[in-house]
């Protein structure tokens, strides 16, 4: 086969050329299903401005962006970070970004990693498909810019920017985590309808009956203030994990428009939650593809020695991963391990060893890796992937040692090693870390005073000991109160027991 | 598949989020300018340096777990440690390095760097400027149109009428385009044969009537090539220079806060004069009881003790002007910055120079008097200090002296306020 490119410089043509073989490997021999892809060639001051608005291409306005954008450009210019070669965003069209900068070599590895591999990947995992709308982000963000901006003009900067802020702080509690209800039939959205339209008729809001700090029983007459509990309580639903669905729907003070703010974040929040749960798996996915089509490429003869050369040294680059004792340790690398644990599914499905056959019975030695591999992308997390996919011999090439840590001891004790007794231990502790049900705090709001003083009530639930950081909370807590706009409190109690913590009650009034 | 390039996009795509971060960061900001301003020379005010501006106290704080309790981790990389192994804790707090630093207080400092813009409009915010005034002094040049030969395109109203007809009359000439007379007398030929019956003269007239017009038609009047445009290209204002003299009283009763109105005074001085002339110098002249010649970092550096006599500093200037400023080749202006006071028997000589020198030859004559905020213990600001009395006697409607008095950086540019008028920036 005739070379695609020679030499470092690229060109639209040379990027079509290498795009098109790129394009018939991935979707013909790995058998990708991707989103078209549309390739935007940026600057490395554009890589910055994507950084600065999480990656997204249109992004509302806010001083953090900025605060992010100043960081990065003063770490980038200091020489203390280098910069991305690439950005892609999970929309369909699936957008990457790519440097203008790369060699030819990094743009065809560019080319394999992000519009295949991430874009396969955010195609067909199951969590992405349930919680993302890839066809209408785009949309969906240039309308949220448009809004931000037209409440700014409206109602003045700092207003929104209050707004912002706090809806900022709350946005890791803005996330439905469990499925959306079934889709409606026709029928059941014309009685909902219907049923809106008499609601709208009688409206009220049973927050607004009472005036605080009266009794509601003799402001109403015991009778109306019977009636007034029965009809609230369907309207708040309690309780509630998703704090800021709840304050849009539910806070007494709120405007329209900062009820639409509060949606915008929370809309993003749940945007991004699929990738913070599989970074391990999105990672590797995309590693592993571009892995197998630049090898392939170089097999077929068409990429040179020197350009093959050249990737596999940014792919060690990126897909290493240091000991624990290196000073280059932070932390287990998704590249690597992901990389690694498909590499050993690859291996199991094509030439399995005894030890193979006993731990992954079901696809050790089926000979058609892409079809495991693909079926493992759509229908798991970074959790369940570990712990169905993580085998023996990553466990042992990665030397992984599993440790407990104690807080009144004064050191960790190693409490399992890659030897035949260690293995799933290590397995069900990696995987735990990468449960993101575990490393979140589980909050949520335990109830709400309608007819007394207001009073909202958090509650953070210890699955173990671990509190809230008392540094933020207060902090944060007082977000909370200004989109409420009544006295807030936070509680801590113990999952397990129900109880409640000593000191654990936060309170704001 | 589809390949944008989008690097020809307009930049600074996340300028406004830079904005708003500046805004909450106003009180560093200022904080970062004013130290800037005190390190920087009057010459390099608005010189490309960066201004670092720290960023603290913006933290963005959100629900987060704290200290880690009792919890298992994996780490890759085991070399020698097997089960029951104890490892001893890194130092510096439970739960391991890395968690410890993650759960603590979030909030990211660093330093970022003001543009050159950026620091100047803090600069001019501070003096209050009018908004014209902040255009025209940003501008990094001033440039006026002038004739620069002539082009085959450009807009209509550039069209070179002369120049546009004399190219076509040569080129008609080149390619021989009949003349109207030329025709015409053939035209005529012709009837004059037909009338004589002569069909055979006749009939090669009306060919060469039907070659001449073609030829005609084929040779335009005016065509395409021959137009031309006159061609502008932008170029600097015209080359002039100026001097600017910094006077200043540099007697004990100067403080550092009035040290500091003055040298923003002098810079904002210097801005106008290097935005108005190709070049410009600046002598700095302090006085006590004499003047001396000296360099910028003695100027707004030491302090001397001594009694006040201004003329000493007039006198000075008068000379270094004498020297080497000839008023024929050298655009002149004096700013003085003092707390006002002067011996009282100096008023005459003060006037002297003043009248008999300094204003006939100066562009401007600009007068500060710093004084400390008001509230202060200084009852006597309360009516006018020898100094300004010596001057105002002096001010007239045709005489290019301003005064003006300043307790804060907001009150300075009223003494310019004229010569901005001048400029047509009110």
């Amino acid at each position: 086969m005739p070379l695609l490119y020679q030499g470092s410089d690229w060109t639209f043509e040379r990027l079509k050329k290498a795009h098109d073989a790129i394009a018939e490997i991935a979707l013909g021999e790995l058998g990708l299903d991707i989103y078209p892809p549309q390739i935007e060639v940026i600057t490395s001051e554009q890589m910055l401005d994507a950084y600065a608005s999480i990656g997204l291409p249109i992004l509302y306005r806010h001083w953090s962006f900025g605060k992010r954008f100043a960081r990065d450009q003063t770490l980038y210019r200091k020489g203390y970070q280098g910069l991305a070669y690439e950005i892609v965003i999970n929309s369909d069209p699936c957008i990457c970004y790519i440097m203008e900068e790369n060699s030819m070599t990094m743009q065809a590895l560019v080319l394999a990693h992000a519009a295949y591999g991430h874009n396969h990947f955010f195609k067909n995992n199951h969590l992405f498909r349930q919680w993302t709308d890839a066809k209408g982000i785009l949309d969906y963000l240039g309308f949220a810019r448009d809004y931000v901006a037209h409440c700014e003009e409206r109602h003045g900067i700092e207003a929104v920017e209050r707004v912002l802020d706090a809806a900022h702080a709350l946005q890791a509690q803005g996330i439905n985590r469990y499925a959306r209800r079934p889709r409606r039939s026709l029928a059941e959205e014309l009685a909902r309808q219907k049923e809106r339209q008499s609601y709208a008729e009688t409206t009220w809001n049973p927050l607004w009956s009472t005036v605080p700090g009266l009794d509601p029983a003799v402001e109403l007459g015991g009778k109306d203030a019977g009636r007034l509990q029965e009809e609230g309580a369907p309207q708040i639903e309690l309780p509630e994990e998703n704090l800021l669905y709840f304050l849009e729907k539910n806070s007494p003070v709120l405007h329209g428009w900062q009820r639409e703010i509060l949606r915008i974040v929370r809309m993003l929040a749940q945007y991004f939650y699929p990738q913070r749960q599989t970074k391990l798996m999105n990672e590797g996915c995309a590693t592993f593809v571009h892995y197998e089509i630049m090898s392939r490429l170089h097999e077929r003869g068409m990429i040179d020695d020197g350009s093959f050369l050249e990737f596999l040294h940014a792919h060690t680059a990126v897909a290493q991963q240091p000991d624990f004792a290196d000073p280059r340790y932070s932390g287990m690398n998704p590249y690597a391990l992901g990389f690694a644990i498909m590499k050993d599914i690859q291996r199991v499905c094509t030439a399995p060893t005894e030890e193979d056959g006993a731990w992954f019975p079901d696809f050790a030695g089926s000979g058609d890796a892409m079809a495991t591999l693909r079926e493992a992308w759509a229908d798991y997390r970074d959790e369940s992937f570990l712990l169905q996919f993580l085998g023996p011999k990553v466990i042992r090439d990665f030397r992984m040692i599993r440790l407990r840590d104690r807080a009144d001891e004064p050191y960790f004790e190693v409490t399992a090693i890659h030897d035949d007794q260690g293995y799933r231990r290590i397995r069900a502790a990696l995987a735990a870390e990468y449960d993101c049900g575990r490393t979140d705090p589980d909050l949520h709001v335990a109830s709400v005073d309608l007819l007394g003083d207001r009073k909202l009530v958090l509650e953070h639930r210890l699955q173990d000991d671990q509190r809230l950081d008392p540094a933020t909370l207060t902090k944060t807590l007082r977000f909370v109160r200004e989109l409420w706009g009544y006295p807030v409190s936070m509680r801590e109690v113990d999952a397990a027991t129900g109880k409640e913590l000593p000191s654990g009650v936060t309170e704001l009034s | 598949m589809n390949f944008i390039d989008r690097r020809q996009n307009p930049k600074g795509k996340s300028l406004p989020n830079r904005q708003r971060l500046l805004r909450r960061l106003k009180g560093q900001v200022r904080q970062a300018v004013a130290k800037s301003i005190a390190g920087r020379k009057v010459t390099e005010v608005d010189a490309d340096q960066t201004v670092p501006v720290p960023v603290e106290g913006i933290g963005e704080p959100t629900f987060r777990r704290g200290a880690r309790g009792a919890h298992d981790f994996v780490l890759p990389g085991n070399r020698k440690y097997v089960k029951g192994d104890r490892i001893a804790k890194p130092e510096g707090g439970a739960g391991g390095g890395r968690e410890g630093a993650e759960s603590g207080s979030g909030e990211d400092e660093f330093t970022f760097s003001l543009s050159r813009d950026e620091f100047l409009d803090i600069f001019f915010e501070d003096l209050e400027l009018p908004h014209m005034v902040k255009r025209r002094l940003k501008e990094a040049e001033s440039s006026t149109p002038s004739r620069a030969g002539y082009t085959t395109a450009g807009s209509p109203q550039a069209l070179d009428v002369l120049r546009t007809m004399r190219n076509g009359l040569a080129r008609r000439l080149a390619l021989h385009r009949p003349r109207q007379t030329e025709l015409d007398e053939l035209l005529d030929a012709q009837a004059a044969a037909e009338a004589a019956g002569d069909i055979e003269t006749a009939q090669r007239l009306t060919a060469e009537v039907e070659a001449l017009r073609r030829r005609w038609r084929a040779v335009p009047w005016i065509d395409p090539v021959d137009v031309r445009y006159r061609r502008f290209e932008h170029r600097p204002i015209p080359i002039a220079q100026a001097v600017m003299f910094c006077l200043m009283d540099v007697s004990g009763s100067m403080n550092e806060h009035m040290k500091d109105l003055a040298k923003r005074f002098f810079m904002l001085l210097y801005l106008f004069l290097t935005r108005r002339y190709e070049a410009v110098d600046i002598i700095f002249i302090r006085h006590t009881h004499e003047a001396q010649e000296v360099d910028e970092e003695t100027f707004f550096g030491s302090r001397e003790t001594g009694g006040t006599v201004v003329s000493s500093a007039l006198d000075a200037a008068i000379r270094i002007m004498h020297e080497r400023y000839p008023l024929d080749a050298w655009n002149i202006y004096v700013a003085q910055a003092s707390d006002g006071d002067n011996l009282v028997s100096d008023r005459s000589r003060v006037s002297e120079a003043m009248t008999e020198f300094l204003l006939p030859a100066c562009q401007y004559f600009a007068y500060l008097e710093v004084d400390d905020t008001p509230g202060d213990d200084h009852d006597h600001r309360h009516f006018a200090s020898e100094l300004w009395r010596a001057y105002e006697e002096l001010l007239r409607p045709d005489v290019p002296l301003a005064l003006r008095r300043a307790t804060a950086a907001g009150q300075i540019f009223g003494v310019f306020r004229e010569l901005f008028a001048r400029e047509g920036v009110s």
